[in-house]
């Protein structure tokens, strides 16, 4: 089985946009798409499915509000009352309104960087990964859509020169 | 091209009718004299039983001049139910057409490309800022003028006896009250019209002169509008609690009639959707009225809560018996307006696929509107009524009858221009709109 693959270069993200549907259209299969800057629809013009971050990121602030809310009710009521401000830390409930904003900040704390992490784990970036991008210039101002060749070198290079790439090439993937 | 249907015109005239009927109730049966306060509290003591009775034995110990000097304070409070349940309807409806002004002009100044599809929506809608406000001043030079007493530093008998309020007479008095009231009422109306009569040129013409036009009296109303706000919400809302004082307060009522009329907004938007008009309006429009909903509803417990957390940290007791009353006469609304106006938005619209489900954002809305007129009852009723308070006939139909305008007058002004603003440099964009 050939794992030769297409790298076509554009460098304007509405030509890019526009191949990607083309792309599809015709029943090319695209592996990725490497962009300079986050390009506005290219998810749901590649078909992408949704991302489920926002409930990853739902799910740790509850967890953050839960662990604010055990933390002070630990610190303050359990291990260590304290009466501040004529106001003693007997009941959780009675001295829960300064707690808010601790119990606030924890939510957000934890659904920021938990949200963070998640996403560097399933995009699969942690240190000392190797950059994965196959040239450099998209970097820079150049978009890259990398597709499987699946039909004849000739007719898929025409047909991507058709779509408004600039450049077009075949690779030799290292598997 | 709208055409105001009968049947919405119907009934906005129903609410109308019945409203003023309901408010002429809460006139008719407000107690006439003492006499009749003291049986009302007689009948309550009865109806009570157990506990209570042990606080009437209590009473009938105490000398009889302390009964009277009680049913006198009931007997007051008593007189300014009707009134301020009056006085509620009219200022929550009057600063919501207000608010959707407000929204109607930040667009404009901000260039904003979503939203042109809507200007005719606000435009139309903030039409009741005339009717309202011309209300509502009545009712403030009425109140003022000592045909009731929710103001009472307009009263000079209590004045006179009240050191602090002597000390605010500077800012407090009633000539000056009533001539910061117009300049605030003036200036309003005087940006809505402005505005109204250039979009229409603009819709002529095609001249692009009155979209800077437009743009320039947007931004200058709004700088003009931040400051007059704050000093309406300390003249009309906060001077009623007349020790209190808050330093937030402008912000906290502006956040509260604002994200109203943003809902308002969103709310009309969908029915004028469903019966067939606006077709340049798609769902992308609904989720970013209602990211404004989800956002403010935050935004409002936000400076809710820093108004409460600092004053009941301090303990201070002119300040701090402002949230005491509130919390030990006031419970089920107190708390419940939070649920309303903070957690039920919050959990409803934090899903971006949900912000674009029109039953979800109705069922949002429609807490966001209850809760926000209990807000604003909760920050009148407790300075005015004290405990005698309760959401009956006079306080519902208040609202019925100011609604009822508020449709009569909006839903008028919207059918008399084309439901397009078509000459908006803008329109293009909005009219493409995706998110």
């Amino acid at each position: 089985m050939s794992n030769k693959v297409i790298h076509a270069l554009y460098n304007d993200d509405d030509v890019l946009l526009h191949a990607v549907k083309e792309t599809r259209d015709a029943h090319h299969h695209i592996e990725e798409v490497y962009t300079p800057f986050p390009v506005h629809g290219l998810d749901k013009a590649m078909g992408l499915k949704p991302t489920r971050l926002a409930i990853c990121a739902f799910i740790y602030g509850l967890i953050g509000l839960s662990f604010g809310t055990f933390m002070m009710y630990y610190i303050m009521i359990v291990d260590w009352p304290q009466d501040i401000g004529g106001k003693p830390s007997f009941s959780f409930i009675q001295n829960m309104p300064s707690f808010v904003p601790i119990m606030f900040e924890m939510t957000v704390l934890f659904a920021a960087h938990l949200m963070v992490l998640t996403f560097f784990m399933r995009s699969k970036l942690w240190p000392f990964k190797k950059a994965e991008n196959p040239d450099v210039r998209t970097t820079d101002d150049h978009f890259l859509m990398e597709v499987a060749l699946n039909t004849d070198e000739e007719s898929a290079i025409e047909f991507f020169k058709n779509t408004g790439a600039v450049e077009v090439k075949v690779i030799e993937k290292q598997l | 091209m709208y055409t105001f249907s009968k049947n919405l015109k119907t009934f906005a005239i129903v609410l109308m009718v019945l409203g003023l009927v309901g408010i002429a109730y809460g006139f008719f049966s407000a107690p006439k004299d003492i006499a009749e306060v003291k049986q009302i509290l007689t009948e309550q003591a009865h109806h009570d039983g157990g506990e209570h009775h042990v606080t009437a034995a209590d009473h009938s110990v105490a000398d009889s001049a302390d009964h009277d000097h009680h049913a006198e304070h009931v007997y007051g409070q008593l007189k300014n139910k009707p009134w301020t349940a009056l006085y509620v309807g009219c200022i929550f409806v009057m600063l919501v057409s207000v608010g959707i002004l407000v929204f109607y002009a930040i667009n404009n100044a901000a260039s904003a490309g979503w939203s042109p599809v809507l200007f005719r929506i606000m435009e139309g809608l903030s039409a009741y800022v005339l009717p309202g406000s011309i209300i509502f001043f009545v009712i403030l030079v009425v109140s003022v003028m000592g045909g009731n007493h929710l103001f009472i530093w307009a009263d000079p008998a209590v004045v006179e006896a009240d050191h602090l309020i002597a000390g605010k007479s500077g800012y407090l008095n009633v000539p000056f009250f009533l001539i910061r009231a117009v300049i605030y009422l003036a200036g309003w109306n005087f940006y809505r019209m402005y505005a109204r009569k250039q979009s229409l040129a603009l819709d002529a013409s095609g001249d692009l002169t009155y979209y800077k036009k437009i743009f320039k009296a947007s931004a200058a109303f709004l700088v003009f509008f931040i400051v007059t706000e704050s000093m309406a919400s300390w003249d009309w809302i906060m001077s009623i609690d007349t020790h209190w004082y808050s330093t937030l307060f402008g912000w906290y009522v502006f956040a509260s009639f604002f994200v109203t009329a943003i809902t308002v907004i969103a709310f009309v938007t969908l029915y004028l959707k469903n019966k067939g008009y606006l077709e340049y309006v798609n769902t992308s429009h609904i989720h970013d009225l209602a990211k404004f909903m989800f956002g403010l509803s935050i935004f409002w417990t936000y400076l809710w809560f820093s108004q409460f957390m600092l004053q009941w940290y301090s303990n201070i007791p002119e300040e701090v018996t402002y949230f005491i009353f509130r919390i030990q006469e006031y419970n089920l609304p107190f708390f419940g307006m939070l649920v309303l106006n903070f957690l039920l938005p919050l959990l409803l619209l934090i899903n971006t696929d949900f912000k674009r489900l029109t039953w979800i954002v109705v069922m949002a809305g429609t807490c966001i509107i209850a809760g926000h007129y209990i807000d604003f009852f909760m920050m009148i009723a407790p300075g005015t009524v004290g405990g005698s308070w309760f959401i009956g006939v006079p306080e519902i139909a208040s609202l019925m009858f100011f609604i009822g305008l508020f449709i009569y007058v909006g839903f008028s002004a919207i059918a008399k221009a084309p439901l397009l603003a078509k000459n908006n440099p803008l329109i293009e964009e909005s009219k493409h709109f995706h998110y």
